[in-house]
């Protein structure tokens, strides 16, 4: 573990055999009165390396789908595989979540909250802070870290919940509507970062949103889902390098007319 | 600035109509002492009030120091395990229905006349407040933040350790306020059951050899330490969790 953490703070993980395959999933809740199917024979696949944007109209299983992936469920039926492992413990080794709202820990600073997946894994508090410092000039939260949740801004807050998701070093994220909280500039200027980042070290991601454009600005490929129960109705695949400049993006005539597509789907 | 204002401003009125009370002719001296009497009480008496304050003030700390400790423990111990919680719950609550006032002299007879059965009383009473706080604030987690340290492989300990109990903080505190405020009630009920000593004993002995003012006296001395034990439980969570008031930096 020691090694593995140390190439995180410094080098990107090896995306090398990370890939991600669902097939033939479905899901189901049950409560007192009925059952909820979340998802039904859904099958995706993400290849290593790659970006896997998911679209779909709200309540379609998007989060049920990502905590399929981190490992955090096991499917009724189907499997779900990633990077290898098919048992969700597996799974949970080489993926890192990042749910919909932040949830930082309100008692801990900056550091702490960014430490804190590392601390989770055994390491002292003392030496997960060493770890996860370096990050903060690169994430622009120098001199914020001994700050508490409460006294930074959304944006600030997100990149403090990116830092404690990439951190441990896992090759594949699962990431549930990480801009959704923000307001319209801040969550531009995230997604060209975060579009960044991933150029500068490649992880295998598959990004839920409701946001069809930003799914295209950063994916290779998007999936739509349909109404619950979520299925696959539509893969749209972005012939397009990464990473994308946004300014050309929202100009370029292939994307447009890809989101037309997408929008289509989702009607 | 304006709040303690505003408390001296009530704190004088409620003095002023006690003094106008009491300086009424048809209410005998004997049954209400004025301010001024309560006052002179307290400074002609002030050795003999304050050697049984100690002993009352020993007896509720060490009390509250047993409850918040039991309380702290089994509040994490029902929270860990469901079927103790089931099982446990309705015990607790039978605990605090029980008359605390029926109870004192059962303790008083089973444990002697010395300071146990104080300590034990004021632990009973202290000890539920601090449980269910402590317990309802474990258990207000936010899901998202145990699903989250379940995708990062946090074991169980750490979980609570870095989750579950620092959110139970608050609560703690809460329940701190409130068993402080009934901590001196529940010591003189065990020193009205039978004591040598104590301030409870103390206003009840005066309340017989019809010493009004030093009764007043004795009240005003058991009103002043629960709200000293409130005071300091609230500057305890300022000082503890921080996090849970405004402190704006950027």
């Amino acid at each position: 573990m020691q090694t593995k953490v140390e190439a995180s703070a410094t080098e990107p993980p090896s995306v090398a055999g990370t890939s991600v395959s669902l097939s033939g999933v479905t899901r189901a809740y049950r409560t007192r009165r009925a059952q909820t199917v979340a998802v039904e024979g859904l099958d995706l696949r993400v290849a290593e390396g790659q970006v896997l944007g998911v679209v779909g109209p709200s309540g379609c299983g998007k989060s049920t789908l990502l905590e399929l992936i981190a490992g955090l469920q096991e499917p009724d039926h189907g499997t779900v595989e990633v990077a290898g492992a098919a048992d969700a413990k597996g799974r949970r080794e080489v993926c890192s979540y990042m749910p919909q709202h932040d949830l930082l820990l309100p008692w801990r600073d900056a550091l702490g909250n960014a430490a804190l997946a590392l601390e989770s894994q055994g390491l002292a508090r003392r030496e997960a802070r060493e770890r996860a410092a370096p990050l903060f000039e690169r994430f622009g939260l120098a001199d914020f870290e001994r700050s508490r949740p409460r006294a930074l801004s959304g944006g600030m807050r997100q990149r403090v919940a990116f830092m404690r998701t990439l951190l441990p070093g896992r090759p594949v994220l699962a990431l549930d509507e990480p801009f959704a909280s923000l307001d319209a500039i801040t969550r531009t200027d995230m997604q060209q970062w975060l579009a960044d980042a991933l150029a500068a070290e490649p992880r295998t991601v598959v990004l839920v949103t409701h946001d069809v454009e930003e799914a295209l600005f950063l994916s290779d490929r998007v999936a739509v889902l349909s109404r619950r129960p979520g299925r696959v109705v539509e893969e749209i695949d972005v012939a397009l390098q990464r990473p994308r400049d946004r300014r050309a993006a929202v100009t370029d005539p292939h994307l447009a007319h890809l989101r037309e597509r997408a929008l289509e789907a989702l009607r | 600035m304006r709040r303690p204002l505003l408390v001296a401003l009530l704190l004088a009125a409620f003095v002023g109509v006690w003094a106008w009370v009491s300086s009424l002719g048809s209410v005998d001296d004997l049954l209400v002492a004025s301010p001024g009497e309560t006052v002179q009480a307290l400074r002609d008496d002030w050795s003999l009030l304050a050697d049984n304050a100690l002993i009352t003030l020993y007896e509720v700390l060490l009390g509250l120091a047993i409850a918040v400790t039991l309380g702290v423990v089994f509040a994490i111990a029902m929270h860990l395990s469901r079927i103790l919680r089931e099982a446990a719950y309705p015990l607790l609550v039978a605990s605090q229905a029980i008359p605390i006032v029926v109870l004192a002299p059962i303790f008083v007879l089973a444990f002697d006349y010395g300071i146990g059965p104080k300590i034990a009383i004021v632990a009973l009473i202290c000890f539920f407040p601090i449980t269910v706080n402590v317990l309802d604030g474990l258990r207000s987690v936010d899901p998202g933040h145990l699903s989250l340290m379940r995708s990062f492989g946090a074991s169980r300990l750490r979980t609570l350790r870095a989750v579950e109990l620092p959110a139970a903080l608050p609560g703690f505190f809460s329940g701190l306020r409130i068993a402080a405020t009934v901590s001196v009630i529940g010591a003189v009920f065990g020193e009205w059951a039978g004591a040598d000593d104590g301030l409870g004993r103390l206003v009840l002995l005066g309340n017989d050899q019809l010493q009004t003012p030093r009764v007043y006296a004795g009240i005003v001395i058991l009103t002043l330490m629960a709200v000293a034990l409130f005071a300091l439980a609230s500057l305890a969570e300022r000082i503890a969790c921080p996090w849970t008031h405004d402190e704006r930096t950027t």
